[in-house]
């Protein structure tokens, strides 16, 4: 019990130590070019849906702000650290509200713990259509318990409903845990990162990946950014 | 002909082994007691799984305590997903249709009693009568497999239609693994009823023992002959439609997926298969296949009616020849099932006639019967009773073929429940009537011990009414354009109808309830009826000529027929029948044969 | 025991017959040009088929009644008519029946199967996938671009497999997922199924058909009134069958140009 108790004290103290002298990168995600237009989604055939949007969303293959930026891209540590077996022991949690995947798109790592719940009054299902990993299939009628589900491989699975044809998100299942999603305004941070050499990628559901490297010497943060060339259809 | 019989015969001696006598036993009566338990375990399974689809039906979000015993991820909380209710849909059906109608009446009661009414001490393929019911339980196995294997069983329905059917597992959960091991299932069953239609054509035509003419076989035997010839065919174009689908699934073939069908945003890598082939295949299949499970039932109950009416019907000839045009006929009306499938529409218009002229000799059975009624002796029992239940459910359910015979008003009720409704009432619950009329009046020739007929006729009651409550509004249902196969009503337009749904599922509770009073009596009975003397109910055909229990070549020693095969209502020195083998001379109604 | 049940018998065809002479449970009102046939025919099958039931109920019951549980030295007695009699009845009244309702259901038929659409009758695509119907219209230059099954991506809301970068028909085509007509205007209704086989079935309008895959098929039709109907698929797809449905919207013709001006726009 003591020995437990005095090796937790100095894992903890020698985390934060590294924490400490550990670097980050922060950056913007942009596009250039004309990205296709949007249409907006058309619910009717499933009214309980329909009435939570105000006015009717768009696709979120494609998500621009302002200034160029571009959302819902993952950027992630491909090379250089590599957490494997470090899995985080909290689930990541994915929601079906309104007839859309909230979040759209969603980062995990291998064999972390997956919860899909279902706040709509309509029977969803979820079908992320997986070539590596298990394909499942799987639907969720209301009030039901969530589904927990794991991926053992590295995998980029695109989600969807067939029942709802429009739905469509992303899980992206990765070997590290640096990794993050580009906000409204295209920025990301990839914190912690430990002093050293990291190949980073950028992956854009339609647009492709790019990959930049960035060295790391100490508690220094980095900027890299990333812009990839839209697609007019 | 008695000399054919007496070979037949030498084929194998006495079992000795309990393996030999009780399992793998290549003796008529005992593989049709096999059939008949093993009918009788997929229609309590069967019925066991509409009670699940109803209760959702009725009540769709409530959780059904226990069901995710039965499928965790298909039932969270005990709450029944869609794909769940198509996956015990498809077993419904596909488990009532072949293992409990066409096992039941046509080889369970078949093979015990068809060789003993034309006289004969076996069928004249012992070993592959043996193999047509292992065979058979291995598909069973094999079906029932789908539960446990993959992501279950398939939920294509019965019909199982292309392109669904053959895309695999893209198709949705229970579309690979499942719908595999039902084409394997069925392609075996298939194999089954083929062995077993050749023992019975064989039995019919060759063992005959002396002085039993075809004009003086009994009506379930022409039944069971009639049914033989189209299981003969019928099955014949369903095991290869089935392989086709196996093949499409493991093989890389595209019998049934067209080019281009694109399925979660990827194009399939098939091409140049037709969706409509397999509807022709399987309905040139399943419209015999309706007739299948249907006429052994009209011989059934014909046998039981004559023998509790106490006369001859009107014309035992013009019965058989209805129920040979009802076979004929039944090749070439199978259109009706594809009306508005996509086939050309003039095709719908040349199948829509003979399917209305099927009516024709359909009426001529009914009225047969009915007007054989008139000036009888009616006796009422529990088998009489389900006889005459059977022939009320068979016009109930008829009429309404006078609609779906029509393209026009198919265009309006196709895939509704009035469809459902039509076809359970008078494949499903008129067939059953004929098991149960059957089980009734032949368990005492079968177990050598009588039922309770208290209990019997309770089980008549509740069924007789209950059946109609829950069939019933199902027409009615249809004819508001309720459709069919949907897991949940969440269409406007179908929630006034809800209600009627929780009628029909309280009524079924209440039938289904009913069959265990049923079970209850078959084993209790069994085992503690009081026993039976060789012929409790003055009948005349050969099955009550030999001893209860039936020894093991059927006959102590060869009968020799000499009369009609339903010779009631006359002056013997017995009564008022007079037995097929007993040389009496009596004064008959009709000349005989 | 045998009266008993003669009375159910006739009770249970009394109880039946009711619901349909109050016209409880029945088809929506027909907005259709060729539905009044196929309601005509209905009703009159509804009566033949009704007088043959309650017919056969009522003499099966009324026989059973009559001739039950009867001494055992009653004098069994034949029906006079004999069987002869019964098959010319039976071929006579049941054959002249169904001869009718074949010939004139054939005429009902007919109207919807064999009459081509008009050469000014407007084209609309119908699409029906797992588990959406969605509709194609073809724009100002009247052409339906061609369908690339290999980029059909519902993510991307190219539902129809679209190719606008090198195909110029595609380019002002218009995708909805409801489908709005003109009122008291000729349809001709394309139908192409992207995977399994669908079915077309709108109640008011007295139509229902499959969608093939791997062959197109087509119907034409034209909406009376006014209004907002359900279309729903009748053919088992999948799981989500339960749920395929779109809404037909049929609206005055200023208001369905106004429609398909707002969905160009988008």
């Amino acid at each position: 019990m003591r020995t437990k108790k005095t090796l937790f004290v100095f894992s903890t103290l020698l985390m934060s130590s590294s924490l400490m002298f550990a670097g980050s990168v922060t950056g913007k995600v942009t596009y250039t070019g004309t990205p296709a237009k949007q249409k907006p989604i058309d619910m009717s055939k499933e009214p309980s849906c329909a009435k939570q949007h105000a006015t009717p969303i768009t696709g979120e293959n494609v998500v621009t702000g302002a200034n160029n930026s571009l959302e819902n891209v993952v950027v992630y540590v491909s090379a250089g650290a590599n957490d494997d077996g470090k899995v985080p022991s909290q689930a990541v949690t994915y929601d079906q509200k309104g007839c859309q995947y909230v979040p759209h798109v969603l980062p995990m790592h291998t064999n972390q713990e997956l919860k899909i719940s279902n706040s709509d009054q309509t029977s969803h299902n979820i079908h992320p259509l997986a070539k590596v990993n298990q394909e499942w299939n799987k639907s969720q009628p209301p009030g039901t318990p969530p589904i927990t589900q794991k991926y053992e491989k590295e995998e980029f699975i695109p989600v969807k409903c067939n029942i709802h044809p429009w739905m469509h998100g992303y899980f992206v299942v990765l070997k590290t845990n640096h990794y993050d999603v580009s906000k409204s305004g295209g920025e990301f941070k990839l914190p912690d990162l430990p002093p050293g050499k990291y190949t980073l990628t950028a992956w854009h559901e339609d647009y492709g990946t790019q990959t930049a490297d960035v060295t790391i010497t100490g508690a220094e943060s980095k900027d890299v950014n990333f812009t990839f060339k839209a697609k007019a259809y | 002909m008695h000399d054919t019989s007496v070979h037949a015969a030498a084929h194998h001696g006495p079992p000795t082994t309990f393996l030999r006598k009780h399992v793998f036993s290549q003796d008529h009566k005992v593989i049709g007691k096999q059939y008949y338990a093993l009918a009788l375990v997929a229609a309590y399974v069967g019925m066991f799984l509409s009670w699940l689809m109803r209760i959702h039906l009725a009540w769709t979000n409530a959780a059904i305590p226990g069901l995710q015993l039965l499928s965790q991820s298909g039932a969270p909380g005990g709450v029944m997903t869609p794909e769940l209710y198509l996956q015990l849909l498809t077993m419904h059906g596909t488990i009532m249709v072949f293992f409990v109608l066409t096992t039941a009446p046509f080889a369970a009661f078949g093979n015990y009693f068809l060789p003993i009414q034309v006289g004969a001490e076996d069928m004249p393929f012992p070993r592959f009568n043996m193999m047509s019911f292992w065979v058979t339980f291995t598909a069973f196995l094999f079906l029932m497999a789908s539960f446990f294997v993959g992501d279950g069983p398939s939920l294509g329905g019965w019909t199982q239609y292309a392109p669904l059917n053959a895309v695999g597992s893209v198709g949705g959960p229970g579309q690979g693994s499942g719908v595999v091991l039902w084409a394997i299932s069925i392609a075996l069953f298939c194999v089954g009823q083929l062995l077993g239609s050749l023992n019975f054509i064989t039995t019919t035509l060759d063992l005959r023992v002396k002085g039993m003419s075809l004009m003086r076989l009994p009506l379930t035997a022409w039944a069971w002959f009639i049914t033989s010839c189209m299981g003969l065919t019928a099955f014949a174009v369903l095991m290869p439609a089935c392989i086709l689908v196996i093949l499409d699934h493991v093989a890389g073939t595209s019998f049934f997926v067209p080019s281009g069908t694109v399925m979660n945003d990827q194009i399939l890598p098939h091409s140049g298969g037709s969706t409509l082939l397999w509807q022709h295949l399987f309905w040139f299949f399943g419209h015999p296949e309706v007739y299948i499970a249907i006429v052994p039932g009209l011989g059934i109950v014909s046998h039981i009616l004559l023998a509790n009416m106490r006369r001859q019907m009107l014309s035992q000839r013009v019965l058989i020849y209805s129920m040979g045009a009802l076979a004929i006929l039944s090749y070439i009306v199978y259109g009706h099932h594809m009306f508005v499938s996509g086939m050309n529409p003039f095709s719908s218009l040349v199948f829509s006639f003979p399917t209305l002229v099927i009516t024709i000799p359909s009426t001529i059975v009914v009225l047969i019967w009915t007007f054989s009624l008139y000036g009888s002796r009616l006796r009422i029992n529990s088998a009489s009773l389900f006889a005459l239940g059977f022939i009320s459910m068979f016009v109930s359910g008829g009429v309404s073929g006078f609609f779906l015979a029509q393209p026009s008003l198919d265009i309006m009720l196709h895939a509704t429940y009035f469809v459902v409704g039509h076809f359970h009432l008078v494949m499903g619950v008129a067939a059953m009537f004929g098991i149960f009329a059957g089980t009734y009046f032949w368990f005492p020739k079968m177990a050598g011990r009588m039922m309770n007929e208290t209990l019997g006729k309770i089980h008549f009651w509740l069924s007789f009414v209950g059946a109609y409550c829950v069939f019933m509004p199902f027409h009615y249902l249809g004819m508001a354009g309720n459709v069919r196969r949907y897991a949940t009503f969440v269409d406007d337009f179908l929630q006034p109808l809800i209600p009627v749904h929780r009628f029909i599922t309280i009524a079924a509770l209440i039938t289904g309830f009913a069959q265990l009073i049923f079970l209850f009596n078959l084993i209790y009975s069994h085992f503690r009826g009081p026993i039976a003397s060789q012929n409790p109910w003055e009948a005349t055909s050969l099955e009550w000529s030999t001893p209860t229990p039936v020894p093991w070549n059927n006959f102590d020693k060869h009968p020799v027929v000499y009369h009609d095969p339903y010779q009631y209502g006359v002056k013997s020195s017995v009564g008022d029948y007079v037995m097929q083998a007993s040389p009496e001379q009596v004064e008959t109604e009709h000349d005989e044969k | 025991m045998a009266k008993l049940f003669a009375v159910t018998i006739f009770v249970i065809a009394i109880l039946s017959a009711i619901p349909i002479l109050r016209h409880t449970w029945v088809a929506p009102e027909d907005i259709s040009t060729h539905g009044a046939l196929i309601d005509k025919q209905m009703s009159e099958t509804m009566a033949e088929a009704g007088i043959s039931f309650l017919a056969a109920q009522f003499v099966l019951g009324f026989f059973i009644w009559k001739f039950s549980n009867r001494p055992a030295d009653a004098k069994i007695t034949k029906f006079p008519g004999g069987a002869k009699g019964l098959v010319i009845a039976a071929f006579l009244v049941v054959g002249i029946e169904v001869l009718a309702l074949g010939v004139f259901g054939a005429k009902a038929w007919a109207n919807v199967y064999f009459t081509p659409p008009s050469s000014d009758a407007m084209p609309i695509q119908a699409q029906a996938g797992q588990f959406a119907f969605y509709f194609r219209y073809p724009g100002p230059d009247k052409k339906f671009g061609g369908i690339h099954p290999e980029m059909v991506n519902e993510g991307t809301q190219n539902i129809f497999g679209l190719d606008p970068e090198h195909d110029v028909d595609a380019r002002d085509d218009i995708v909805a997922a409801e489908m709005a007509v003109p009122v008291n205007k000729e349809i001709h209704l394309l139908m192409h199924a992207k995977d399994v086989g669908h079915s077309f079935f709108v109640r008011e309008l007295r139509l229902q058909q499959d969608f093939v895959p791997g062959l197109d098929v087509t119907l034409h039709f034209t909406a009376t009134k006014v209004g907002k109907y359900e279309i729903v698929c009748t053919q088992l797809c999948g799981l989500g069958h339960y749920n395929m449905k779109a809404y037909l919207n049929v609206m005055p013709q200023a208001d369905f140009d106004a429609w398909l001006k707002q969905q160009a726009g988008q």
